[in-house]
């Protein structure tokens, strides 16, 4: 029963030496997602194909002949990827019973080295929100909000308002994939990060959030939001996971002519003992208004601890970090007004049953299919792309996107290796308070933190660093260099080591779990 | 009135598949049979630019004397319309691959064709843009099909600066387009199939004024009919304005049945088409000898030099060698290239003939050309080859027969019945009388039947006695060779 605990390093070493089979894992996480369903964190669940997958995993392992170190283990993927023969619905009433013919290059490259693809898990509509609450199939719970360390720390009203209203936001737009992870009903799940959408869900539920390099890993198959800023992400429980995951999607992809053409090698990561040769930077201006003093204590704390070890930390700034929201929201909105045109009903998704003329069933169709938050954004992605607002809008924002992304390349050039900052402004905030301002307002609010990362297309990761003072996770960010991966990552993991980040107490779930498990061996692991 | 007229033409690439996808590209296929998940706009899907695309941009852009980017850029070009299934077209619409080139043609002056004029045209740009598909419009069931085969299938889009003032002067410009698309393989260039559209600008104004507002005439199915199309709507241009009406900048769409340009129905307002740049595809970089780097994987990469080379003779070139070599007249060269397969029938010819080249075009111009036209067969499906045609030459130019038998033969070889012009000579009895004493008879029993015209001729009115040859002819059934028969005659009446 603990085997889930574990990462997937050890798990993999597990499914080897036949301690536990891939058939056995798999059903052990099919019925914790069936235990876990109040936490909405899946769309789809693929139970019949993923035990078909475990089987096959499981004949390889008996012959000796694994695929490699992913070949068995659960994963779960962000419903905004493609995959052929499972419904791929964006969390949109214009995808609904949408079933791609195709698998995208990330997703085909998990499942040619074996892994099982447990379902496809919850978002905001089009990936769009910060909050994983705005999806037509529901908001996602952070599984945190079940945990007796919030429980511990939260002050009942009542004890059945308790669990009903008090639960918290996983934030977003990959929510679903963090609270899949955080859950332990996968051992790493995908997702993607266009403004933060990776490392923000990862930071409120206490996961490894890895956005890498624009250009590393193919978006061929993921339904884009910004193509210019849009990337597959990782979510795992640690650091080591994610450089294997990312070792086993990195690479360039002839069918998406954004990646670059490079050859990459996978590594593994190094255990780091020695910092004194590492400069961290901490950028001045991500003291942002709004950061709770808990985390910036933490931050400060976090530039003290590599201080101590000693690395030398030093005060840097990125003097356009006020600007990225704004630039972000041109950008971002024009694209998404380009991206969302082939929605019309004609070839696959939602087609309206008005058909009076070509033009009506077009608005009709699109009205039905959109949320506010998506019809919103077209419509001012629109508005800055009119031939009279194109240079004043759209034109201006590349010039700022541009200075942004030049804030980062003098800051490395000036001998910073990589840059610690807080990934959220707090920890993760009750869905009844959420839901009182509108998406965009969360939005401009929460992406200020990672935004800029994605601006200039650099690779950043949240690790969990501690608990808050309500029982819930907060992350820390660093920013690397571009396609410096494996030094970014190999700080991560010395960080991770240090700051000793607690492992959640899902009291819900080990109750629903004991039942389940009550008649199964529990295998001992130390 | 000075009329101004401005081509925009779309030419689609001979390629094996598409500009962005790998779907095939094919004429006349099932409805939907050549659409991959690009071309249908399933979300997720990104385009990948075709290598052999360029190419033939390139060549094209080469060929027309443009300067060649070696930058250029891809840009989004958004409408709704149901055969552009992602809502927008990939277009470039801010840097093309090719700018700033020209296009030489040649007119007949007056239709003579022994007066040609040679005029230029600049070409402003050449692009690399998306095809469409196909909707047709199914009014009585009130539904609209929608075939995307054509979907995505690559485009150049050539646009020619207001350099023209009349029909001619377009049809001349497009038909060596044409025949340079062809010569360079870029483009197939069939307007019948689609692969070459035209939309022409005119518009007209007082020599000295600003230019008129323009119209832009779409629709236009051959090279004839935009000759028609432009000229038409020159003359309704005139006619608005003299009548004091003013012209409004539409778009009206040829009528081919009643031969004039009416208004296009759809157009409400102007479009605002929020280009962007295509975020998918970074910037078309290619390379020349001097660039190209060292270590460069030449596979992928373009060498515009390389191309360069390994272009064709263009038109142009190959008329002005035909004109050397067999010293033919411009004007014949031209003829010779405008049709399929032409030069290649006459060059056969010449080379299984003794008959001089300047005499041989005169047989493949006037008969051979008028009796496929006639008949609307191209050269390829002549039934008279080459060999045959030269066998024939060959007995006339041995004096076996004369010029007018050997039209005899001719017209007995368009049967098609494979008989050699050997054959039918005998046949039919067309050879040349080579008797000397025969053919002295027979002008002295001319002679002695018509004293009056004998004693015109002693007169000194020498023109009758082509009246004399030619009852000579007609005794002898055409078998008699006029030169001869001349000598004798006039060897006969001098003694």
């Amino acid at each position: 029963a603990a085997l889930k605990r574990r990462v997937r390093f050890q798990v993999s070493a597990a499914l080897k030496e036949g301690h536990v089979t891939p058939t056995e894992l798999c059903q052990r996480c099919l019925s914790l997602i069936k235990s876990t369903k109040f936490l909405n964190a899946y769309i789809t669940v693929a139970e019949e194909t993923a035990l078909k997958q475990a089987e096959e995993s499981e004949k390889r392992y008996r012959k000796g002949q694994p695929l490699g170190v992913l070949d068995g283990i659960p994963i779960a993927v962000k419903d905004n990827f493609n995959t052929a023969g499972i419904e791929t619905t964006c969390a949109s009433n214009m995808l609904k019973g949408y079933i791609s013919p195709y698998n995208a290059t990330v997703v085909q490259k998990l499942l040619d080295q074996g892994a099982v693809l447990l379902g496809k898990t919850n978002l905001d509509e089009f990936a769009m929100g910060s909050g994983s609450t705005d999806g037509v199939f529901g908001p996602v719970r952070n599984p945190w909000s079940y945990s007796r360390q919030y429980k511990e720390k939260s002050v009942p009203k009542s004890h059945s308002e308790d669990e009903e209203s008090n639960w918290v936001i996983t934030g977003g737009s990959s929510g679903g994939s963090a609270a899949a992870v955080s859950s332990f009903t996968c051992f790493a799940a995908l997702g993607s990060d266009t403004g933060g959408s990776t490392r923000n869900p990862a930071a409120h539920c206490g996961v490894v959030g890895l956005k890498p390099t624009y250009g590393l890993i193919s978006r061929h198959g993921l339904i884009p939001l910004v193509n210019s800023m849009d990337v597959p992400g990782i979510l795992t429980r640690c650091v080591d996971d994610a450089a294997v995951v990312l070792g086993s999607l990195a690479g360039h992809d002839p069918k998406d002519s954004t990646t670059i053409q490079d050859n990459f090698t996978p590594f593994e990561l190094p255990n780091l003992t020695d910092v004194s040769k590492l400069s961290i930077g901490i950028p001045k201006e991500y003291h942002a208004p709004g950061l709770s003093s808990e985390i910036l204590a933490l931050w400060s704390k976090a530039a003290e601890l590599f201080k101590n070890a000693g690395a030398k930390v030093i005060e840097v700034s990125l003097p356009h970090t006020c600007y990225s929201i704004v630039c972000y929201h041109v950008l971002c909105t024009a694209e998404v007004a380009s991206n969302m045109a082939r929605f019309d009903g004609l070839e696959y998704g939602h087609r309206s049953d008005m058909n009076k003329s070509t033009e009506s069933m077009y608005a009709a169709t699109r009205r039905e299919g959109f949320n506010d938050v998506v019809r919103g954004r077209i419509l001012s992605g629109n508005y800055f792309l009119l031939k009279q607002n194109y240079e004043n809008y759209f034109i201006k924002a590349q010039k700022v996107r541009r200075l942004i992304a030049n804030d980062f390349v003098k800051v490395f050039r000036s001998g910073v290796d990589i840059l610690l900052t807080p990934t959220t402004l707090c920890d993760a905030v009750p869905y009844m308070e959420f839901i009182k301002e509108d998406n965009r307002t969360r939005s401009t609010q929460d992406d200020i933190l990672t935004q800029a990362a994605n601006m200039a297309g650099l690779p950043a990761i949240n690790v969990p660093t501690a608990l808050s003072e309500r029982g819930l996770p907060i992350g820390l960010q660093f920013i690397g260099r571009s396609f410096q991966e494996k030094q970014l990552l190999t700080v991560a993991k010395w960080f991770e080591k240090q700051v000793k980040f607690p492992m959640i107490q899902l009291e819900e779930v080990k109750r629903h779990d004991h039942n389940a498990f009550q008649h199964q061996k529990s295998a001992s692991f130390s | 009135w000075e009329p101004v007229v401005g081509l925009e033409i779309h030419a689609q690439i001979s390629s094996n598949s598409k500009l962005f996808s790998g779907s095939q590209v094919q004429f006349a296929a099932p409805p939907n049979s050549l659409v991959s998940f690009f071309d249908a706009s399933l979300p997720g899907t990104l385009p990948v630019l075709n290598r052999r695309c360029v190419e033939a941009a390139v060549m094209t852009g080469l060929a027309l004397n443009c300067s060649i980017n070696k930058k250029s850029l891809f840009d989004r070009k958004h409408y709704f319309y149901a055969d552009l299934p992602a809502g927008y077209q990939i277009t470039q619409q801010r840097v093309p691959i090719a700018v700033n080139g020209s296009l030489s043609y040649s007119l007949c002056v007056d239709n003579k064709m022994s007066q040609m004029v040679t005029k230029t045209v600049r070409i402003k740009q050449i692009q690399l843009e998306q095809d469409s598909g196909k909707s047709l419009h199914d009014d009585t069931r009130s539904q609209t099909l929608v075939d995307l085969n054509r979907a995505g299938v690559g485009l150049m889009e050539v646009v020619m600066e207001p350099d023209m003032c009349c029909g001619e002067e377009a049809a001349a410009a497009v038909r060596e387009l044409q025949l340079i698309l062809q010569t360079l393989g870029s483009s197939q260039a069939v307007m019948a199939e689609g692969q070459l559209r035209v939309d022409a600008n005119v518009s007209v104004h007082h020599p000295g004024e600003p230019y008129g507002v323009r119209t832009e005439v779409k629709n236009i199915n051959s090279i004839r009919f935009l000759a028609k199309a432009v000229d038409y709507e020159i003359q309704r241009q005139i006619e608005e304005l003299e009548s004091g009406g003013t012209i409004l900048n539409e778009t009206r769409a040829f009528d081919a049945k009643l031969g004039c340009t009416v208004p296009m129905r759809d157009k409400e307002g102007k479009q605002d088409y929020r280009f962007m740049p295509e975020p998918n595809l970074p910037p078309l970089i290619l390379y020349d000898a001097k660039s190209l780097p060292a270590n460069m994987n030449h596979q992928q990469v373009v060498n515009i030099d390389l191309i360069h080379e390994r272009l064709p003779d263009l038109p142009s070139v190959k008329r002005a060698k035909l004109v050397e070599r067999y010293g033919i007249l411009p004007e014949h060269s031209f003829t010779l290239l405008n049709e399929d397969g032409l030069t290649e029938f006459f060059e056969n010819v010449v080379k299984q003939t003794q008959m001089k080249p300047k005499k041989v075009i005169g047989w493949i111009l006037n008969d051979l050309l008028s009796y496929l036209k006639q008949h609307s067969l191209t050269v390829k499906e002549s039934p008279v080859s080459s060999f045959l045609l030269a066998d024939l030459l060959n007995l006339l130019e041995k004096k076996e027969i004369s010029s007018t038998a050997a039209k005899h033969v001719l017209a007995e070889l368009w049967k098609g019945e494979r008989k050699t012009p050997l054959e039918i000579v005998k046949e039919k009895k067309l050879e040349l009388i080579q008797d000397q004493k025969e053919l002295e008879q027979i002008c002295q029993a001319v002679i002695d039947g018509q004293e009056n015209e004998v004693m015109a001729i002693k007169a000194g009115n020498l023109k009758v006695l082509n009246k004399l040859i030619g009852l000579v002819q007609r005794e002898t059934r055409g078998r008699s060779n006029p030169v001869v028969v001349k000598q004798l005659l006039e060897k006969k009446l001098s003694q």
